[in-house]
C-alpha cells in the first residue's frame, strides 16, 4: 500500500470518529439536566420563563429532535462550535486563541518525554540487573504512580516559592513587555515547569516501554546473526536493536497522545497556563457546556491528527507496510 | 497456586507493595471506628502543622477539618472507585475482546470499530465531560472512569483469545463437539486470565489516578471526602501551608505504586517465561 | 590430516536449577582443514551448546567451565573478547536453523552483507558492494542487483539461508560453523542447501561442523561423524564407519530408529471406503479493507481421493502444498469453498452447525504440536472424557474408559491425575492419540503427528500407532512432509503439490515407479537416499 493511500485511509476514518464525537457531543448535551436553554439562561443571568421560551425558539430547542441534531451536526461541519455566553464570545475563536499555547506545551512535554524516555530506556537494559537499571527502573516506577496535578504543585512549592528558580504560573512575565532574546527566554522560563511535570508521567512509561522491548529485541535471533559477524556491541545495539525496538514505542506513543490532552488540564490548570486544558477548567466551573464540548471535540482532532503522525512515522520506519 | 505463592514472595517490590496496600484497605475499611466523627466535622482552629497537636497528626485544614480523618475516609472513595470501575471496565471488555476474537469476521471488525473509537478519544477529557454533564456522584464517576479504561482490556482480551484460538488444544475440543461457548468458556478464557489480572491490578492504580485527578478539579461528589478534593482545597493556600497538598499526595503516591508492584510481582509469577532472567 | 581445531577437555556449565549441570561435560575432537564433520544428537545433547561455545556466543549464564580450543596457533577459550569478536565472522562463520528470524526485519540484504566488511574494516564502501553482488551471486540468489536492495521479508526461507551464507562466507573463514541450517527447510529446498554449503566448501577449502539430528543429511554430506548424548562424545569415526557399523549401542538404537526406505508391501484394500473426498476446493482470500488488495491463495484446488475401512493414507507434500488444509477441511476447522466430503454416505460439508456438532465424533485429528495440543489447564482425565461426556456417555463411564485408553498408549493409570506439564512431548503425543481413541472415530487424521519428536522418541510413537492401527482396525489419514515416515506406515500415498494431488497410489508404486515429476524430484531430495538404498 503506498503512502499515500494510507494517508487517505487514516484521513477518511478520521472524518467518521470526528463526526462520531460529534453526535456523541450532541446526545451529552441533551442528557445533561434540564434543557440548554436553562443552563444558557443561568449562564445569562436570567431565569424567567418567558425569557427561556424565547431562547428556546432563537436556537430552535423548540423543534423536534431530529432537526435539532441535523442544524447541530451541520453547524460543527461548518465549523461552528457554538457561543459561550459567559465569555461572549463564539466557542470556536475562544480555542483558536488559546490553542497554540497548548500546542506548545504538550509538544514539548512530548518531545522531551520520548527523548529522555528512550535514552533512560535503553541505558536501563544495556545495565540489566545492575544498580543502575535499577535507579532507572525505580524512578519510572515512582513517576508512573504520582498523580500529575501533584508533581506539578510540588514543583511549584520547590522550584517557585522555596528556589524562586522559575515561575509559578502563566505563559510571560506580566507587564515586562519583553521584545527578542528576552521574551523568547522569559517564555522558556514559564515554560520549563508546566512540560517538565507533564512530561515525567510520559516519560516513565517510555521508559519501561523501551527498556523492556530492547531486552526483547535483544533476544532474538538476528541480533546473534549480527554478533557472529564480529560487529562490535556498539554497532549492534545501535543498528540492530534499537531500530527494531523503537517499533513498538512509536506505536506506543501514538496511543499515548490522548493521555497528553488529558495531562494538559490538570497541568495548565495548576500553572494558570492559557491553554486549552485551562480552558476546558474554566468552562467546568462556570458550567459552560458549548465551551466544554468544542474543548473536547478541538482535542479529540488533536488526539487523531497525533496518530496520524505517528503512523506515518512508524510507516517510514518500516519497510514491511 | 502454592507455586505461585512461592514466586510472587520472592519478588520483594511486590511483597513491599502488598504490605502497604493491605495498610490502606484496613485504615479504609476501620475509617468509622477509628475516626467515629465525620470528617467533614471542624474540630480545631485552622491550618494546624502536622505533628503539632496532641490528637490530631497531621494537623488541621483550611476550615479546622481533621486532616489524618479525611486521608483513612479518603482511602474509601479510591479504593471503592478504583476496584468497581475496574469491575465494571472488565465486565465491558472481557465479553467484547472475548468475542471478538473469538468469532471473527464481522463481529470483531464492528467490536473493533467501537473500541477504536472510544481509544481515540482522549479518555481524561471524556471523564471530565461525563461527569461534568452527568454531575458529579459517586456512580457517574465510576461509570465515566470504567468507559474510559475499558479499550485496553479489550484489546489484550482480544488477542489472547485470538491466539489461543488457533491452539490445537481448542480445536480438538472443536472436534469434540463442544459448543461454542462451551469452549470460550472452558478452554480459551481460562487460559486468558494471567494476563487480564495483571492489567486490572494496573487498571485499579489508574483508576484511582483519574479518581484523584477528577476530584481535584472539582469533579468530585460533594458529599464524599477524598484526596483529590483535600488537594484541590488547598491549593490556594499552597505558599503557606504547602503540606495540605503534599500529606494526601503522598497517600497517593503510595497506594498506586503498591498496586504497580503488586502488578509487576503477578506478572513475574504468571507468567515465568518472561520473568527476568538473571536474578 | 592436519586439525584447524583442537578441542580438548571443554565443559559447559549450566546456570543452577537447569535439568543437569554441565551441558557438555569433557569433549575433545579435531576438526580438519577441508572436511565436513558432522555433529549428530537428539535435543539436549549438546550439539548446539558446543557450536555456540566455540563462537563464543554462549546463552547468559552458560559458559565454558574449563578446556581448551586451539584455533590457527592460539586457545580460543582464553582469548579476552575482543580478540573472539575479531575471530567472529573473519576467521570463524556460523549459520543459523531459523531463516525467517536470523535477519534483521528492517535492514536490506545488501547492508546486512557488507556489515560483514564493515565491522572488520576491509575495502571501501564501493569495493563492499562490489564483493556483497558477488558473494550474492556465488551462493545462487537469483537477480543481484535486486536483491541486493531487498528486505527479508520479500525473499522466500531459502533464499534468505542462501544470504545467510553470504554473511558467514563474506571473508573466507577458515572454519564455517552450520547449526542445524536446513532443519526449518521443505525437503527440495534442504537439498539445495546441502548441495550449496558442499559446493562452497569444496571451493574455498574450508573446514565445516555440521550440526544435525538426522542421519539422512549425514549421509549425505559427512567425511567425518561425531554422535553426541547428554553432552557428551559417544561414538566418533568416518561416516562410512559410523554409519555402517556402528559401535555404540546408542548410535545403533538411532540408526534402528530411522524409517528405512524399503517399502513394506501391504495387503490389497477390499474393504469399502469409510471416507470420499470429491472434488474439494479453498481458497484463502485475504481481504485488504478499502485500500489493500485483496489477495487470494488457492490451497485445496479440485481433491479427490477415497480412504478404505482400516486403510492408512499417507498425504505427502513440502509446507505449502494444501496437505494440512485438507484434513482440516475434512473435519470442517477450515469451510471449504466447494465439494463433499462423504463419510458413510453423509455429505460433512452439508451439515448444520448443530448437526455437525454431533457428527464431529466420527472424526478425529491427531495434532503436530505436543505443547499446544492439550489445555494446560486441565487434568489429563478431564481431556480424554470432556468429549465423550459431551456426546452423552455417562460420565464413570468416560472415566473408566478414559484410564483404559491411557493403559492402551502405554502410559501409567495415574496419569489421569496429573497436568500436562508433567509429560514429555512423547507422552503428550501418545495422550493425543488416545483423547482421539476416545471419542471412537471412525477415521483418525494424523497432522505431521510425529514430526515434531526427537527421532528416537518419533519411532516409539510410530510403532504405537502401527499397532494400534492392526489391533483395532483403525482407518487413518496420515499428513506428513517427511517420505520416509509415510513409507513405513501407509498402505496408499497421495503427493500434493500447489494444492493439487498430482499422484496417488499403493506405497511401492509411487515411492519405486513414480509417474509424477514432482514426485521423482521430491523423492531425490531426500537426504541420505543412496545410503539408505544400499543398506537396505
Amino acid at each position: 500500500m503506498t503512502l499515500a493511500a494510507a494517508i487517505f485511509g487514516r484521513a477518511a476514518k478520521a472524518v467518521t470518529t470526528l463526526l462520531l464525537i460529534v453526535i456523541l457531543n450532541f446526545f451529552l448535551i441533551h442528557a445533561a439536566p434540564g434543557d440548554p436553554a436553562m443552563v444558557m439562561a443561568g449562564e445569562a443571568g436570567a431565569a424567567d420563563e418567558q425569557f427561556i421560551q424565547q431562547l428556546r425558539e432563537q436556537f430552535g430547542l423548540d423543534q423536534p429532535l431530529y432537526v435539532q441534531f441535523w442544524n447541530y451536526v451541520s453547524g460543527v461541519v461548518q465549523l461552528d462550535l457554538g457561543y459561550s455566553y459567559r465569555q461572549q464570545m463564539p466557542v470556536l475563536d475562544l480555542i483558536l486563541d488559546r490553542l497554540p499555547a497548548t500546542l506548545l506545551l504538550t509538544m514539548t512535554a512530548f518531545g522531551m518525554s520520548l527523548l529522555l524516555g528512550i535514552v533512560f530506556g535503553m541505558a536501563a537494559a544495556a545495565r540489566q540487573g545492575k544498580w543502575g537499571d535499577t535507579a532507572i527502573t525505580s524512578m519510572a516506577l515512582l513517576f508512573y504512580a504520582t498523580p500529575l496535578f501533584w508533581v506539578a504543585l510540588m514543583a511549584v512549592v520547590l522550584f517557585s516559592v522555596k528556589l524562586g528558580w522559575f515561575p509559578a504560573f502563566g505563559y510571560e512575565s506580566v507587564g515586562a513587555e519583553f521584545t527578542g532574546l528576552d521574551m523568547v527566554l522569559d517564555r522558556l522560563k514559564h515554560l520549563f515547569l508546566p512540560a517538565l511535570t507533564l512530561g515525567l508521567f510520559f516519560m516513565a512509561i517510555y521508559v519501561r516501554m523501551t527498556r523492556s522491548s530492547v531486552l526483547e529485541v535483544s533476544q532474538m535471533d538476528f541480533v546473534k546473526t549480527a554478533r557472529a559477524k564480529g560487529l562490535a556491541e556498539g554497532t549492534i545495539r545501535r543498528r540492530h536493536i534499537l531500530r527494531n525496538a523503537l517499533l513498538p514505542v512509536v506505536t506506543l506513543a501514538g496511543l499515548q497522545a490522548g493521555q497528553l490532552v488529558g495531562g494538559a488540564v490538570l497541568t495548565e490548570t495548576v500553572f494558570a497556563w492559557p491553554g486549552i486544558g485551562r480552558l476546558m477548567f474554566e468552562s467546568l466551573t462556570a458550567r459552560d457546556y458549548n465551551t466544554l464540548l468544542g474543548v473536547f471535540l478541538v482535542s479529540a482532532a488533536m488526539v487523531i491528527a497525533f496518530n496520524i503522525i505517528t503512523d506515518i512515522v512508524y510507516r517510514l520506519i518500516d519497510p514491511r507496510i | 497456586m502454592i507455586d505461585f505463592l512461592k514466586r510472587f514472595s520472592r519478588n520483594r517490590g511486590a511483597l513491599i507493595g502488598a504490605l502497604i496496600l493491605i495498610t490502606v484497605v484496613l485504615l479504609a475499611v476501620f475509617a468509622p471506628l477509628i475516626y467515629p466523627d465525620s470528617p467533614w466535622k471542624m474540630v480545631q482552629r485552622p491550618f494546624l502543622p502536622p505533628f503539632s497537636t496532641e490528637g490530631l497528626p497531621l494537623g488541621t485544614d483550611t476550615l479546622g477539618r481533621d486532616v489524618a480523618a479525611g486521608l483513612v475516609y479518603g482511602a474509601r472513595v479510591s479504593l471503592i472507585v478504583g476496584l468497581v470501575s475496574t469491575l465494571v471496565a472488565l465486565l465491558i471488555g472481557v465479553p467484547l475482546g472475548a468475542f471478538a476474537g473469538f468469532y471473527g469476521g464481522l463481529i470483531d471488525d464492528g467490536a473493533m470499530r467501537f473500541t477504536e473509537f472510544f481509544q481515540t478519544i482522549p479518555n481524561f477529557a471524556l471523564a471530565i465531560v461525563l461527569v461534568a454533564i452527568l454531575e458529579p456522584t459517586l456512580p457517574t464517576i465510576t461509570l465515566a472512569i470504567a468507559i474510559v479504561s475499558w479499550p485496553p482490556v479489550a484489546r489484550l482480551v482480544r488477542a489472547e483469545v485470538l491466539s489461543l484460538r488457533k491452539r490445537e488444544f481448542v480445536e480438538a475440543a472443536r472436534l469434540a463437539g463442544l459448543s461454542n461457548t462451551r469452549i470460550l468458556f472452558g478452554h480459551v478464557l481460562p487460559n486468558a486470565m494471567s494476563p487480564i489480572i495483571v492489567m486490572a491490578s494496573l487498571m485499579v492504580a489508574t483508576a484511582i489516578l483519574l479518581e484523584s485527578s477528577l476530584s481535584f478539579l472539582g469533579l468530585g461528589d460533594p458529599n464524599i471526602m477524598s484526596w483529590g478534593y483535600m488537594i484541590g482545597a488547598a491549593r490556594t493556600v499552597i505558599r503557606s501551608a504547602w503540606w495540605l497538598s503534599f500529606i494526601p499526595g503522598v497517600a497517593i503516591l503510595l497506594t498506586v505504586l503498591a498496586l504497580n508492584l503488586i502488578g509487576e510481582g503477578l506478572n513475574d509469577a504468571l507468567n515465568p517465561r518472561l520473568a527476568r532472567k538473571g536474578r | 590430516m592436519e586439525p584447524v581445531l583442537s578441542i580438548r577437555d571443554m565443559a559447559i556449565s549450566l546456570p543452577p536449577g537447569a535439568d543437569r549441570d554441565f551441558a557438555v561435560q569433557d569433549i575433545s575432537f579435531d576438526l580438519n582443514a577441508g572436511e565436513i564433520l558432522c555433529v549428530v544428537g537428539e535435543s539436549g545433547s549438546g550439539k548446539s551448546m558446543t557450536a555456540n561455545a566455540l563462537m563464543g556466543l554462549l546463552p547468559d549464564q552458560v559458559e565454558v567451565a574449563r578446556g581448551t580450543a586451539h584455533f590457527e596457533g592460539r586457545d580460543i577459550m582464553a582469548l579476552p573478547e575482543s580478540e573472539r569478536r575479531k575471530l567472529r565472522g573473519d576467521r570463524i562463520g556460523m549459520i543459523f536453523q531459523e531463516p525467517m528470524t536470523a535477519l534483521n526485519p528492517l535492514m536490506r540484504i545488501g547492508d546486512q552483507i557488507t556489515e560483514v566488511f564493515e565491522a572488520h574494516n576491509r575495502h571501501s564502501p564501493s569495493e563492499r558492494r562490489e564483493k556483497a553482488l558477488a558473494l550474492i551471486r556465488e551462493v545462487g540468489l537469483p537477480d543481484p542487483d535486486k536483491i541486493i536492495r531487498a528486505y527479508p521479508f520479500q525473499l522466500s526461507g531459502g533464499q534468505r539461508q542462501r544470504a545467510i551464507i553470504a554473511m558467514a562466507l563474506a571473508l573466507d573463514p577458515a572454519i564455517l560453523i552450520a547449526d542445524e541450517p536446513t532443519t526449518a527447510l521443505d525437503v527440495t529446498t534442504q537439498a539445495q542447501i546441502l548441495d550449496l554449503i558442499k559446493t562452497i566448501q569444496q571451493r574455498h577449502g574450508m573446514a565445516v561442523m555440521f550440526i544435525t539430528h538426522d542421519f539422512g543429511v549425514v549421509a549425505e554430506i559427512a567425511d567425518r561423524v561425531i554422535v553426541m548424548r547428554y553432552g557428551e562424545i559417544v561414538e566418533h569415526g568416518t561416516a562410512s564407519e559410523v554409519l555402517e557399523n556402528p559401535q555404540h549401542a546408542y548410535t545403533r538404537a538411532l540408526l534402528k530408529a530411522i524409517p528405512t526406505d524399503s517399502v513394506p508391501t501391504p495387503d490389497p484394500v477390499t474393504a469399502p471406503p469409510v471416507l470420499e473426498v470429491r472434488n474439494l476446493r479453498k481458497t484463502f482470500v485475504t481481504s485488504g479493507g478499502f485500500f489493500r488488495p485483496t489477495r487470494s491463495v488457492t490451497a485445496i484446488d479440485g481433491v479427490s481421493f477415497s480412504i478404505a475401512r482400516g486403510e492408512v493414507l499417507g498425504i505427502v507434500g513440502e509446507s505449502g502444498s494444501g496437505k494440512s488444509t485438507v484434513g482440516r477441511a475434512i473435519v470442517r476447522l477450515v469451510e471449504a469453498d466447494s465439494g463433499e466430503v462423504i463419510l458413510d454416505g453423509q455429505d460433512m460439508n452439508a451439515l448444520s452447525a448443530s448437526e455437525l456438532r454431533s457428527a464431529r465424533r466420527r472424526v478425529q485429528m491427531i495434532f503436530q504440536d505436543p505443547y499446544a495440543s492439550l489445555n494446560p489447564r486441565k487434568k489429563i482425565l478431564h481431556a480424554l472424557s470432556e468429549g465423550p461426556i459431551v456426546q452423552g456417555v455417562a460420565k464413570d463411564r468416560a472415566h473408566a474408559r478414559a484410564r483404559e485408553l491411557l493403559e492402551i498408549v502405554e502410559l501409567d493409570a495415574g496419569a489421569a491425575e496429573r497436568y500436562p506439564h508433567e509429560f514429555s512431548g512423547g507422552q503428550r503425543q501418545r495422550i493425543g492419540i488416545a483423547r482421539a481413541l476416545a471419542m471412537d472415530p471412525d477415521l483418525i487424521i494424523a497432522d505431521e503427528a510425529v514430526s515434531a519428536l526427537d527421532v528416537s522418541i518419533q519411532a516409539q510413537v510410530l510403532n504405537l500407532l502401527r499397532d494400534l492401527q492392526k489391533r483395532l482396525n483403525l482407518s487413518l489419514m496420515f499428513i506428513t512432509h517427511d517420505m520416509r515416515v509415510a513409507a513405513q506406515l501407509c498402505d496408499r500415498v497421495a503427493v500434493m503439490q500447489h494444492g493439487k494431488l498430482v499422484e496417488i497410489g499403493p506405497v511401492a508404486e509411487v515411492f519405486l515407479s513414480p509417474k509424477a515429476d514432482y514426485t521423482r524430484s521430491l523423492l531425490a531430495a531426500v537426504p541420505g537416499t543412496d545410503w539408505l538404498e544400499g543398506a537396505a
